[in-house]
């Protein structure tokens, strides 16, 4: 196995987790975000899908969710950035007798809101959530969403058939909305006992009906912290934002090279500031023209700028898929995303210009950030 | 005679890096020994099948040298003092 490196955080540092097809690494800078440590690999061999920080309640904690192909698929936390990690015993993410599914890999981990520090919520493969009440040590399925009349019509995508995006509404804590590849939104206001489907005006290409009540490819969406009823979506074919909280959709794919892309994130305290990586089709699902570009809306999506500066701009046929960029919450705000191809690329201006944390790592699929307290 | 379990990789850390285990009691097929073995190590069991009770699909179970995907999967016989191998399977990218 490789030898594993360590950073050592302070606080105030700025935290960028990556999560590979053949482990996590954790990278730190101080809050310039001039200058790079890299720790890791952690969990050699394992993907991880799923990364997140939570540091509530005095915490300074780490959730990772590696899968293993042999051994499985769990959650494991480090309290020391990774120098050491919990093992349970049992597996703590399991579907519960009765439902006749077993775990195949855990997509999302979200810490919840401020107002419950001992909150997580977790989306699964197959399309599932789990929740915690107790800080991780035990979960439960949530039984309303599982137990959909829908769900047996959802279907897998590429990915799986997987919950890859919880977004905790921040102004009631009953209301949730998450995203299935390929079922949609669904959105619960009773704090998971009920769901209902929430996808009206997003595009269903591939499907006869092209507006259907579900089952469309969503890959990604956001919500803003600040106006909460402002969302955006990239979808498989559409980019959209919503400004009724998710209620129904407006396609803004002003000026983009393609409308088909995995992630998109949003600016932690300008609504109308978004970013996103287009790719080029559904079959080649790579960066058009082999210019690696970012893309920008200062505006809500009424146009989108591109954002090259410090990429690379020739035979560059990257894939950046749904959760491989992601922004801090500095100011000027840094963004970060990973590729396929085992790039790490940040910016700390917002993407005016962006350099290459690091190369050669396996295939990436998640890109996380913290500030440490 | 005791059964003897053979593991690695992660097993064979959780089982204070043994690699080699016996496990006392009897046990007629496959899914009888592995409950003893889930006895004596709880953790294994996760790790080597699903919720569903199944194997999982990069495991292998050898008895006596047969992998019981061949020969009755978890209903394989078991010889008192049988010797129990559970390796992944040549499997990754």
């Amino acid at each position: 196995m490789p030898e594993t490196q360590h950073v050592d955080p302070q606080p105030g540092d700025l935290l960028v987790l990556a999560g590979t097809m053949k482990g996590a690494f954790v990278f730190r800078a101080d809050a310039s975000r001039a200058k790079w440590d890299m720790g890791g690999p952690y969990f050699p061999g394992s993907a991880v899908y799923a990364l997140a920080y939570d540091n509530r309640a005095g915490r300074n904690r780490i959730w990772a969710a590696p899968q293993s192909m042999h051994w499985g698929a769990l959650l494991r936390s480090s309290d020391d950035f990774g120098r050491t990690w919990t093992n349970p015993e049992q597996a703590n993410v399991k579907f519960p007798e009765g439902t006749d599914a077993a775990l195949n890999r855990i997509w999302q981990i979200v810490p919840g809101r401020a107002s419950e520090p001992d909150a997580l919520y977790c989306g699964v493969e197959p399309a599932a959530l789990f929740v915690s009440r107790d800080a991780g040590e035990t979960w439960s399925l949530d039984e309303g969403l599982w137990n959909h009349p829908q769900r047996p019509r959802w279907e897998p995508g590429g990915g799986g058939l997987c919950l890859h995006t919880i977004l905790l509404d921040p102004d009631d804590p009953r209301r949730v909305r998450i995203a299935v590849s390929t079922a949609g939104m669904y959105v619960t206001e009773d704090g998971g006992a009920s769901w209902r489907p929430s996808n009206q005006g997003v595009r269903a290409e591939f499907l006869p009906d092209k507006y259907p009540e579900f089952g469309q490819c969503v890959h990604k969406v956001v919500q803003s912290q600040q106006q909460p009823s402002r969302m955006f979506l990239q979808n498989h074919w559409g980019l959209y934002r919503s400004d009724d909280r998710g209620e129904s959709w407006n396609d803004v794919a002003n000026g983009v090279p393609s409308d088909f892309g995995f992630p998109i994130a949003i600016h932690p305290r300008d609504s109308d500031r978004a970013w996103i990586v287009p790719l080029e089709s559904d079959q080649f699902r790579c960066t058009p023209e082999g210019k690696l570009r970012v893309y920008r809306t200062s505006d809500a999506g009424a146009q989108w700028e591109p954002l090259a500066n410090g990429l690379p701009q020739a035979n560059a046929y990257e894939t950046i898929l749904r959760d491989a960029l992601a922004v801090d919450a500095l100011d000027p705000v840094g963004v970060y995303f990973g590729t396929r191809n085992g790039k790490l690329f940040g910016s700390r201006d917002e993407g005016e210009s962006w350099t290459e944390l690091a190369d050669g790592l396996p295939p990436i699929v998640a890109v996380k950030t913290a500030v440490v307290t | 005679m005791p059964l003897t379990f053979v593991v690695s990789g992660p097993l064979r850390e959780l089982a204070g890096n043994r690699g080699e285990l016996r496990v006392g009691g009897s046990a007629p097929d496959v899914a009888e020994a592995l409950s003893l073995l889930w006895s004596e190590c709880p953790a294994f069991r996760d790790r080597v099948i699903t919720e569903r009770g199944e194997l999982r699909p990069h495991l292998n179970i050898f008895v006596d040298g047969e992998s019981i995907r061949y020969s009755g999967g978890f209903a394989t016989p078991v010889r008192d003092g049988a010797e129990i191998v559970i390796l992944p399977a040549l499997s990754g990218g």
